[in-house]
């Protein structure tokens, strides 16, 4: 295996790593979108976030790595209730991935050989507690983005064909990637993402200089590298450990609450999904500054994040969606 | 290396070659693009014998391995398959034009995980097919042999497959790549890194321990140069800028550094070089490359699928990759000969199932819409025209999404037509593409509707369902072959509504005058489409009245 680039070397792109950090410290955030060219490091940054993600409990053998023995799946059938650390699972759902392959099917070598009705689980089941990686999702099939929108709502992944009725725990942080160019994410699904992200190509050429320098030095000067920015990234995850600790006695007041949905209704934001992503990618970044309260620096932050996907497209409207919600943010939070 | 004049480019093909079997984890692959041809089977006879072939419709059990389902239906116990991408070494992909998203999604991520994979793709495409940009972001080098003449290809003999470490390369290397990506419009941070390993790569191949400006010459011009998206505006700008490296890197390097300064070429002189390579027909490929759709692969959406849509009887085949087993039809199958295969095998327990038992799930579905605009833009109404049928086109596919339409834009005036939109269904393209569209002129009426049968044609071949509505408010006027003349113009147009109808393509007409325009009307029923006066027609009631009279 190619040893992954690591998350903090990589340069700029800070809304990218600040949102995935986000869904690491709470992961009810509901999912990152990923929007922009080739070459700009998304996969780069999904492919570092194992490495960066600090390691969960698990039964040792359980298909959903469950955090207790009780919350083992019956089919999984498991005798031992042994727990062991394992790196927080970061799954490639790959495009063109077959339904079964997805949900989990019946085990159809274990049929056809010894005749038994068992089930093997797919990849919703391996990606539970984890993340969900899809690069161009965009492209996905619409049969495969349905199944995962009725899994990432109920958290529960229901299997029910080939007279198998199974169903597991499947609770996920959904990242997708893709290049708007080559087609449209579907608005339920990307209603479905707490939080969404442009990337764009680094403009100046300072920064692109820096970028192919720590390519180089990751290339050929490795070990050296990989020490000074393993430390950066042992850091991130101390960090993002204290900030889960910190998010439970994060005080919000209601003036701040307020404020939230007074700008999801001047935002003409559809449902609540706004105002709760907003809240909670709030509540996260000040839990990740290790501050103790809510303010508006934290909500005049993250609101292009938390929203921007959200606003009813205006096709006749020129200006990103982006700058639209800066300029509501600054009217609202004046 | 680019000693041999007469074929540089051969050389430089070698070249890569050679940097990626030194290389293949720090540079990915070659893209190809070539026809089946002499040139192209000297060129693969260069590369080791241990290569693997991959073919776009390859599945993935055969790529990345799975379950032998002969061998395990045969013998009884688990036999799994290696998958080709097992094995490290060099992949080629055959018709990588005709690799779906997802072909190149998995072999993106094999790329940006495996240790020690290459992939040289095979790239056959005519005009504007083109293998996914994701595999082809991923691959180093991009090499175009389809005009060179077989005549007179030297070195023959297979490259030589040594691995080296990269040689050493310094900040300003560093700083002069990027400077030089940044001149002719490369954005992809992958392709600076690229460039910046393919020279090292190159240095420590011609046994330098350190990069000097030819290795950085060479990496340009077979991993830039390709790439290019804009000819570089030199004179201005790099006269201040190259000036800045060389007084900080002065003291690192002492003595050392004098002569690497000596050797240096200054940006520009590299730009301008480099500019030399770019091909004479750059601008017109430039243009083509936009129109090119992302999400094309060319091999149309399959009718009767495996996975989705309204079930339909099972059928016998093969498992593996997408196909879904029907385990009830499979065991229907095998339950006649359970007992004559059960005096052949009287050791196996349970059912006896052979492979050609297996039935597979098969399902109807449902294609995509595609919607021609064919838009009138000749004439003194022309700029409002096009502008409501440009809100229209962005208004239906902002809506797109829930009906699956797809949505391109012609536009015929004076003595020509032309795809303003390619088949697309991303808003945010169409918005760049329509920013500034030209109005005025006469009404070669016949030739927007040729234009619109060749998009509804390539549609239909990609298992799309092509719509066309034209907008217009008069008579033709300019007929095909491009001379004026009501009468001729009339029967040109309507000899290609007689097309249109035989090509099996809904249609509509939107007469926009402000009195209705009886040929336009006899036009349509040519045609076998809708007839409607919509005067002075808004983006939004165009945009009502195709989707109610094609009732989407």
């Amino acid at each position: 295996m190619k040893q992954p680039f690591p998350f903090s070397a990589i340069v700029g792109q800070d809304d990218m790593k600040l949102a995935m950090i986000l869904t690491a410290v709470d992961p009810s955030i509901g999912g990152v979108l990923v929007f922009g060219d080739r070459g700009t490091g998304k996969s780069t940054a999904v492919r570092a976030l194992a490495a960066l993600l600090p390691p969960i409990t698990a039964v040792k053998g359980c298909p959903v790595n469950a955090a207790r023995p009780a919350d083992c799946p019956e089919w999984a059938g498991l005798e031992s209730d042994e727990l062991h650390d394992i790196p927080t699972p970061v799954i490639d759902l790959p495009l063109g991935a077959s339904e079964d392959r997805v949900t989990g099917a019946l085990d159809i070598e274990k049929a056809l050989v010894s005749g038994e009705k068992a089930f093997q689980p797919g990849l919703l089941a391996r990606a539970n507690r984890g993340y969900l990686y899809i690069d161009e999702v965009n492209l996905l099939e619409d049969h495969i983005v349905d199944l995962l929108l009725d899994v990432a709502q109920s958290g529960e992944n229901v299997v029910e064909r080939e007279g198998l009725s199974i169903r597991h725990p499947a609770r996920f942080v959904l990242v997708g990637s893709g290049n708007p160019e080559e087609g449209e994410l579907r608005p339920q699904l990307l209603d479905r993402f707490g939080i969404s992200v442009d990337v764009s190509s680094p403009d100046t050429v300072d920064e692109r200089v820096e970028v192919l320098k720590r390519r180089d030095a990751f290339d050929n000067d490795n070990a050296a590298f990989m020490v000074r920015w393993r430390a950066e990234d042992g850091m991130i995850r101390d960090q993002i450990l204290k900030a889960r600790k910190t998010l439970r006695e994060l005080t919000t007041g209601d003036a701040i609450l307020r404020d939230v949905a007074e700008l999801c209704i001047a935002l003409g934001s559809d449902g609540l999904r706004g105002e709760l992503a907003l809240l909670k990618a709030a509540r996260a970044y000040a839990a990740y500054r290790d501050d103790t309260a809510l303010t508006r620096t934290h909500i005049r932050k993250v609101a292009p994040l938390a929203l921007r996907h959200r606003l009813r497209r205006d096709p006749l409207d020129d200006a990103g969606t982006g700058v639209r919600v800066e300029r509501i943010v600054e009217n609202i939070l004046a | 290396m680019t000693k041999d004049a007469a074929t540089p480019v051969w050389a430089h093909a070698r070249l890569a070659l050679r940097m990626i079997a030194a290389d293949p984890k720090g540079l990915g692959g070659i893209l190809l693009r070539s026809r089946a041809g002499p040139v192209r089977d000297a060129f693969l006879s260069l590369l080791p014998p241990a290569t693997r072939r991959l073919h776009p419709a390859i599945e993935d059990d055969q790529l990345f391995g799975g379950i032998d389902f002969d061998a395990t239906l045969a013998s009884g116990t688990l036999v799994r398959s290696r998958g080709l991408a097992a094995d490290e070494g060099l992949l080629i992909l055959g018709m990588a034009e005709r690799a779906t998203p997802a072909l190149a999604a998995r072999l993106a991520r094999l790329l940006d995980t495996a240790d020690a994979t290459a992939i040289v793709a095979l790239d056959e495409g005519i005009d504007d097919e083109a293998p996914p940009p994701t595999l082809s972001d991923r691959l180093a080098f991009h090499i175009d042999l389809n005009d060179l003449p077989y005549r007179g290809l030297a070195q023959l003999e297979p490259v030589p497959a040594t691995r080296v470490a990269p040689a050493r390369l310094g900040p300003e290397d560093i700083e002069q790549i990027a400077h030089i990506a940044e001149a002719f419009g490369v954005t992809s941070v992958r392709a600076g890194c690229f460039a910046m390993r393919a020279a090292q790569i190159n240095a420590a191949l011609s046994g330098r321990d350190r990069v000097d400006s030819t290795d950085i010459e060479i990496a340009v011009a077979l991993v830039l140069i390709p790439r290019a998206t804009r000819i570089p505006q030199t004179e201005e700008e790099d006269q201040t800028e190259p000036d800045t490296p060389p007084p900080d890197t002065g003291d690192d390097d002492a003595d050392q550094g004098n002569s690497d300064q000596n050797d240096r070429l200054p940006d520009d002189m590299l730009i301008e070089a480099a500019k030399a390579l770019l091909p004479p027909d750059f601008l017109d490929k430039l243009a083509a490359r936009h129109q090119r759709s992302g999400a094309g692969n060319g091999s149309g959406a399959t009718k009767s699928g495996n996975r989705r849509g309204r079930p339909l009887p099972s059928r016998a085949g093969r498992l593996g990759g997408q196909a879904r087993l029907d385990l009830i039809a499979t065991l229907r199958a095998a339950a006649p000969w359970q007992r004559i295969r059960r005096q052949s095998r009287p050791d196996r327990a349970g059912v006896i199932i052979h492979p050609n038992d297996i039935h597979l799930r098969r399902y109807d579905e449902k294609s995509d819409r595609l919607l021609v605009f064919v838009v009138d833009a000749s004439g003194s109404a022309a700029l409002t025209r096009l502008a409501e049928a440009k809100g229209a086109v962005e208004l239906m596919l902002a809506a797109a999404y829930a009906r699956r339409d797809h949505v391109a834009l012609v536009a015929f005036r004076g003595e020509t037509a032309e795809v303003l939109l390619p088949p697309t269904r991303s808003l945010a393209r169409t918005k760049r593409e329509l920013a500034g569209l030209p109005g005025g002129g006469a009404t070669p009426l016949a030739l927007g509707l040729k234009e619109a049968l060749s998009l509804a044609d390539m549609a239909k071949k990609k298992g799309m369902l092509p719509t066309i509505a034209l907008l217009t408010d008069g008579r033709a006027n300019i007929a095909l072959d491009g001379t004026p003349g009501r009468d001729q113009a009339g029967a040109d147009a309507t000899r290609m509504a007689q097309q249109l109808r035989v090509s099996g393509a809904d249609a509509i007409v939107i007469d926009m005058g402000r009195r209705p325009e009886n040929q336009l009307c006899e036009l349509a029923k040519v045609m076998g489409g809708t007839y409607l006066a919509l005067p002075m027609a808004s983006a939004k009631t165009i945009s009502t009245a195709v989707t109610t009279a094609l009732d989407i």
